[in-house]
């Protein structure tokens, strides 16, 4: 026991917490943008998968880091969009379009893989790139603080940045205002001349994009490689951190922290004489947690605001 | 007419389902004035402005606006061409503040970002102008009514609504409110906007309003300069009969008490007083009629009557048993069928067969089940027998119900609802943009069940339906009991407009006649 708590109360795990909470948060952002245009983006765990292929593929052909960010990024817009299309054009279920989306990644992926690397498991055969590490100049020097922040991989910061450009997005741009009216009430949207159609659209691609930032993370950066069903969830549990979060962009930082810390838990619990297979429910079980906290708070806000708005009689 | 700000000529508008809702209608527009459209729910007001707002598009006629021809194709086309128009609900979104609502879809930049300082300001600016106060930073959820209205009316002012088409704005209103909306009014007025008015209250149009438009049936009855035109005059164009039904109906001694009201009163959510103190009984093959205006009680009554109208207070029994807190299914147990008014989603599961339909209030019974299955057989003979009986149009017992067209929709609605053999029916707006046919078959129908000794209760817009069908009558204003007549069929509806629209009030005593046990 000794041992866990030496561990936990570790700059090492408090560094892990946060590389390990990266592509949980790039999916919680994914999930918040297109929730708060009004459309669940179910999808992100398979555009996360795709991603994550892609960025290994490419880097490997090119022999550059950056061209792979490049095409993983691109490969979760091109998702995003095909979803985009099939259910604000077609008006397919937006469930549905999630659906076909991770089951077409969770094949496509190990189909192309084997073309690639003519192995089913992991793209070792591949010489793909990774992204660097970055040391931060002054903040590393700081007692504490300084092991825990400095010397993350790219992404990290990149992710850590993206929490601040969406709570600037959707608080101060008229785009954000945007994607917020359409999500909450689009016949207002619409009637004072918003497209609706292309806002949610929009939105979607940023999902997209977010999600594809946490899957080139997965490959280039959290491993240096691809292996099947690598992100493991992680998509999912995004968007449990979304929820938890409330929807709101500091909430859904937080709370994708929280799931971080749980994973690295698990990491670090590994050590202990706890089998394994107990040890790696704990991001699952911090998940069903953290939904039944998030559920209760909810009844008990709506409570209060139905009890505010009914007429007073006592 | 160069005089004229905005014109519609010859103005027609089918919907795709065949219902007529403007047919010919002339109206015209001056410069500055205050115009009311007034009529009766269903008389074509709405499709009017949402042609005028872009939001439908004419089969026929042509618009005029200063002069030159127009064709609105959204409503962002008439908001470029400086017609606003305030919704009956509101569209807003309520987590926002009254800035962001006002600011969306045309947001004052710098750089990046929303020019916050600058939408509060010209917010501020255009409250203090028009003399509509708001607090600019308050949420839009957290306003009373009255405030979200302002607010609406400045959204459409900042986006240079010259035309401001008030849809039933008052009909939300306290009185107070009222008052200083129509002070805002006149206001804008003398600040050169043009306003066009939509309301039944009459009292309203005549001390707001310059002119009047009167509309009955898609049709236009008229054009009036307000001082000209008595409130009574006004009422008798708005709820005239064209077409006189007569059906053959013997007098009918007494039955026995079916149903019986007791001072049923509610407040709804937003503290308004919906129902007040409304009292009335129905008896064996008595055929209650409920006349009045849309929105002065009759949808919360119906509620209250078939049992899911929570927080409403006095008492309601059928039969001898309290509806108030039974289920649905509990209080159709003591007799009670209900026709509701939205026979699209209430009344019909439109995508399930006629079939299905028919059976949905009794599938549960013994008598259409073998073992744990639906007696089929017996389902489509029954289902036959009524196609047959009512003269639905349709391939079969197994079309979908929502393929059928209004009317043939609404005889399945009524051949379930009436013959289950209720002890008490009641019948919201039954033939509402029904054909003739159609509303003659179900005519029949409930005399037919009046003899069989059922009890029901008749809600109509319809005029000439109430008065050549009911027994008795009551006109609900204000969710109050107006009036009381026994004997519908020497009233005049000239007369019965007085009290739909509330110029008159029957004493208590009078209108307490209506409970009568």
């Amino acid at each position: 026991m000794n041992e866990l708590l030496n561990i936990v109360f570790s700059t090492d795990f408090a560094f892990s917490i946060l590389r390990v909470a990266t592509p949980i948060l790039f999916a919680a952002l994914g999930a918040l943008i297109s929730n708060k245009a009004g459309i669940v983006n179910i999808g992100l765990e398979g555009i996360m998968l795709v991603s994550a292929l892609t960025g290994v593929v490419v880097s490997a052909q090119t022999g550059s880091a950056w061209v792979g960010l490049a095409g993983a990024v691109l490969a979760g817009l091109l998702i995003a969009a095909i979803l985009g299309f099939f259910t604000l054009k077609f008006r397919t279920h937006i469930i549905l379009g999630g659906v076909a989306v991770n089951m077409f990644a969770s094949g496509g992926t190990v189909f192309i893989l084997y073309l690639v690397s003519g192995d089913k498991g992991a793209s070792t055969s591949l010489k793909s790139e990774v992204l660097p590490n970055v040391r931060l100049p002054l903040v590393e020097d700081i007692p504490v603080l300084g092991p825990i922040l400095s010397g993350h991989h790219l992404l990290t910061y990149v992710a850590l940045l993206s929490v601040v450009a969406m709570y600037y997005l959707l608080k101060r741009m008229p785009l954000g205002l945007r994607i917020r009216s359409v999500g909450e009430n689009p016949h207002a949207a619409q009637s004072v001349g918003v497209r609706v159609n292309r806002v949610q659209f929009t939105a979607l691609l940023l999902s997209g994009l977010f999600a594809s930032l946490g899957g080139a993370y997965m490959s280039m950066g959290y491993l240096s490689l691809f292996s099947r069903d690598m992100t493991a969830g992680r998509g999912w549990i995004g968007i449990a951190a979304e929820a938890v979060g409330r929807s709101t962009t500091v909430g859904t930082f937080l709370s994708s922290l929280v799931f971080g810390a749980a994973d690295a838990l698990a990491n670090a619990l590994q050590i202990l004489k706890i089998p394994s297979e107990l040890v790696a429910t704990t991001p699952y079980v911090t998940t069903v947690v953290g939904l039944t906290v998030y559920a209760i708070a909810e009844t008990r806000l709506k409570k209060r605001k139905a009890r505010r708005h009914s007429p007073s009689d006592s | 007419m160069s005089e004229s700000l905005l014109e519609m000529r010859g103005i027609s508008k089918v919907y795709p389902n065949g219902v007529v809702a403007n047919a010919g209608v002339n109206f015209s527009l001056r410069e500055g004035e205050i115009h009311a459209v007034v009529g009766e729910n269903g008389a074509g007001k709405s499709t009017l402005m949402k042609m005028m707002f872009g939001m439908e598009e004419p089969s026929e006629g042509e618009m005029l606006l200063r002069g030159e021809k127009v064709r609105f194709r959204s409503p962002q086309d008439a908001i470029d061409s400086g017609v606003g128009m305030v919704h009956q609900h509101f569209m807003l979104v309520p987590s926002f503040t009254v800035v962001e609502n006002m600011i969306l879809g045309m947001e004052p930049r710098k750089g990046l970002g929303i020019n916050r300082a600058e939408a509060e300001r010209v917010t501020r600016e255009l409250s203090a102008k028009y003399n509509l106060h708001v607090d600019p930073n308050a949420r839009v959820e957290d306003l009373s009514v009255g405030m979200k209205q302002k607010v609406e009316i400045l959204k459409a002012l900042l986006r240079g609504a010259q035309i401001l088409i008030l849809d039933e704005p008052t009909a939300v209103l306290t009185p107070q409110e009222t008052e200083e909306l129509f002070r805002e009014l006149k206001l804008l007025k003398q600040a050169g906007h043009t306003i066009v008015f939509i309301s039944h209250k009459l009292k309203e149009v005549k001390t707001l309003c310059d002119r009047i438009t009167i509309m009955r049936a898609g049709r236009t009855e008229g054009v009036f300069e307000t001082a000209s035109v008595t409130e009574q005059e006004i009422s008798r164009l708005m709820v005239g009969r064209d077409v006189v039904l007569k059906y053959d109906k013997e007098k009918k001694a007494k039955g026995k008490p079916v149903l019986a009201v007791r001072d049923l009163a509610y407040t709804n959510a937003a503290g308004k007083k919906t129902l007040d103190r409304v009292r009335f009984a129905v008896r064996e093959g008595h055929i209650l009629g409920i006349a009045g205006v849309e929105g002065n009680g009759q949808a919360e009554l119906v509620k209250a009557l078939t049992g899911h109208l929570p927080g409403a207070t006095g008492t309601i029994d059928v039969a001898g048993s309290v509806v108030a807190g039974q289920g649905i299914k509990a209080v159709r147990g003591l007799g009670v069928a209900y026709i509701p008014e939205d026979r699209m989603r209430q009344g019909a599961a439109k995508e399930a067969s006629i079939a299905d339909n028919l059976i949905s209030t009794r599938y549960a019974k013994k008598e259409w089940n073998r073992g744990p299955f639906l007696d089929r057989r017996r389902i489509a003979q029954m289902s036959k027998d009524m196609i047959e009986r009512f003269k639905i149009r349709c391939k079969g017992p197994e079309q979908e119900i929502g393929m059928l067209s209004g009317g043939n929709m609404q005889k399945v609605i009524v051949a379930r609802e009436s013959s289950a053999s209720p002890r008490l029916l009641i019948a919201e707006q039954p033939t509402r943009g029904v054909d003739v046919g159609a509303a003659q078959l179900i005519h029949q129908r409930l005399l037919e069940l009046r003899e069989q000794g059922c009890a029901i209760v008749l809600l109509s817009a319809d005029l000439n339906e109430v008065l050549e069908l009911s027994d008795s009558l009551i006109v609900l204003y204000n969710g109050g009991v107006a009036a009381y007549f026994d004997d519908p069929s020497g009233v005049s509806e000239e007369k019965l407009g007085l009290y739909m629209l509330g110029l008159e009030q029957q004493s208590e005593e009078e209108a307490g006649k209506a409970y009568d046990l």
